[in-house]
This record gives structure tokens, sequence and C-alpha cells, in this order.
């Protein structure tokens, strides 16, 4: 039991610090589309983390498979709604950041 | 008359093959009422067939469009794909998470590529698989030229799209529109 525990935690925090990293990136971009890279890449994979983590936590049974299924549909959700907030920022004409410039 | 009958083998196939999964689908998240108090219960299971056959009639059209056989290898060749995305996933995030610290730089632009891809689920599978991959996201395509409009956040993440072509080429494979 213990080392579920011991295993499950690491996951869990590993999921954290992932989010945590998103954050802080999302913080620290100098503009829109670069935060976006922050949070659609490491929600990701801290998602996974997490659902994984909960996984072992619990054990494998039959809502394991619906966990699993939640983490699948986030791959397709995940990318398809940064894609629709990149694509609308693009179509109204937000500038786009090139290296040297001010900070947006 | 042999065209309609064509067609109608592929309808059956497609009927098949999308009510197997659904019903599948179904025993994996409710298989507990039908096997927990009693096993094997038969009104409960029919309800489990009513059901997937009432979304098959709905779905199979979009779910499994036509091209009977290739359907299959197609799946058998999406799984190594997903492990492979899954494997890009962990390199994408440490690639960010690099770059917030501060250890890779920062040097945005915007880049425009054309593929062989046409159908409708090879260019959203790309899409997302852009996304997912290090350092760049989709911002748009053109279906019929298979053009996409792609935000890199460096030079390096640009080049294996423009240069390698490694992904268009995996799934390229997967959908054989090579």
């Amino acid at each position: 039991m213990l080392a579920i525990d011991v295993i499950s935690t690491i996951f869990l925090a590993a999921g954290s610090l992932i989010m945590i990293t998103g954050t802080v990136g999302l913080l620290k971009f100098p503009d829109f589309y670069t935060r976006m890279h922050a949070t659609g890449k490491c929600d990701t994979l801290g998602q996974i983390l997490i659902i994984l983590g909960c996984v072992i936590y619990e054990g494998f049974t039959f809502i394991t498979i619906k966990l699993l299924l939640v983490s699948a549909f986030y791959l397709l959700a995940g990318p398809a709604s940064t894609h629709a907030l990149m694509k609308a920022a693009y179509v109204t004409g937000l500038p786009v950041w090139k290296k040297g410039d001010k900070r947006m | 008359m042999e065209m309609t009958e064509m067609k109608e083998d592929h309808r059956t196939f497609s009927i098949a093959l999308t009510f197997c999964i659904m019903f599948i689908f179904w025993v994996l998240l409710s298989a507990w009422t039908v096997y927990l108090p009693e096993p094997y219960d038969l009104s409960k299971v029919s309800r489990g067939i009513l059901a997937a056959l009432i979304v098959t009639f709905l779905t199979y059209e979009i779910f499994v469009p036509g091209k009977g056989e290739k359907v299959l290898l197609k799946m058998r060749r999406f799984i190594p794909y997903v492990g492979w995305e899954l494997w890009q996933i962990y390199l994408a995030t440490v690639d960010v998470a690099k770059r917030v610290f501060g250890i890779l730089e920062v040097d945005p632009q915007i880049i425009e590529f054309d593929t062989t891809l046409r159908s409708d689920f090879a260019l959203v599978t790309f899409a997302n698989s852009i996304t997912l991959t290090p350092g760049t996201i989709t911002i748009d395509v053109d279906p019929e030229r298979g053009r996409y409009i792609v935000h890199a956040i460096a030079k390096g993440p640009a080049d294996s799209l423009t240069v390698d072509q490694t992904m268009q080429k995996k799934v390229g494979y997967v959908f054989m529109e090579e």
C-alpha cells in the first residue's frame, strides 16, 4: 500500500509541477501566441500525469477506463481549443512578437 | 447493378464495425451493471445492444466513411502512431519548460507549408499533432490544398516541419495519403 501511495504521489506532484511551469510561462512569455505555447503544451502532459496518479492510487477498476477516456478526450480537445484561440487572434490581426521587440 | 452491390457491401461492413465498437464501448463503460448482481442478465445486455444499435444507425456514415478493408489497416497503423505522439508530448513539455526557464531562446515565427493530406480525419490528426509536438501550434488549415499556417516558437521546431517533415510522412503513412 505504501509503495502505491509513494508512486501515485510522485505522479501527482510531477503533474502539478508541469502545470505550474505552464503557468509561469503564461506570465513570463512576451506575447499572446507564445503564451499559448506554454499553456497548450504543459496542460496536456500535466493532466495525463495527474490522471495516471489517480489511476494508480485507486487501482485498476472499470473507473480506470473512464479516467483514461477523459485523458484521451483531452488529447483531442486541448489542441482544438488552443487552435481556436490562435486562429481568432491571427484572423483579427493581433501582431506577432519578434525577437528584440518590446513585451506586449 | 454491380456498383450498388459494392455500396451495399461497404454499408454492411461500416454498420458491423461501428456496432462492434459501440457495443465494446458500452460494455467498458457500464459492464458492472451487466454482470454484477446477477450474471448475464439478458434484459440488461439487450438494453446495451439497443443503445449501440441506435447510435450505430445514427453515426455509421460518419464513423466509418467507406473504403472497406482499408479502415482496419488504418486503425492498426494508428495505434503505434499514438504511442509516438505520447513521446512527442513529453518532449514538447520539456522543450517549453526549457524556454520558460530561459535555457533555450524564444524567437517566434509564422511558417506556411503544403502537405499531401486531403481527408478530414488526416487533416485534423495532423493539425492536433502539430500542436502537441515541440514548439509549434497550428493557426489555420486550408483543406483544399492541404496548406497549414503554423506558429513556431523558434527556428528549430519550424525546421522540423518544413525541412525534416518526419511527421507529415508518419501521418501520410497512417492514412495512406502520401
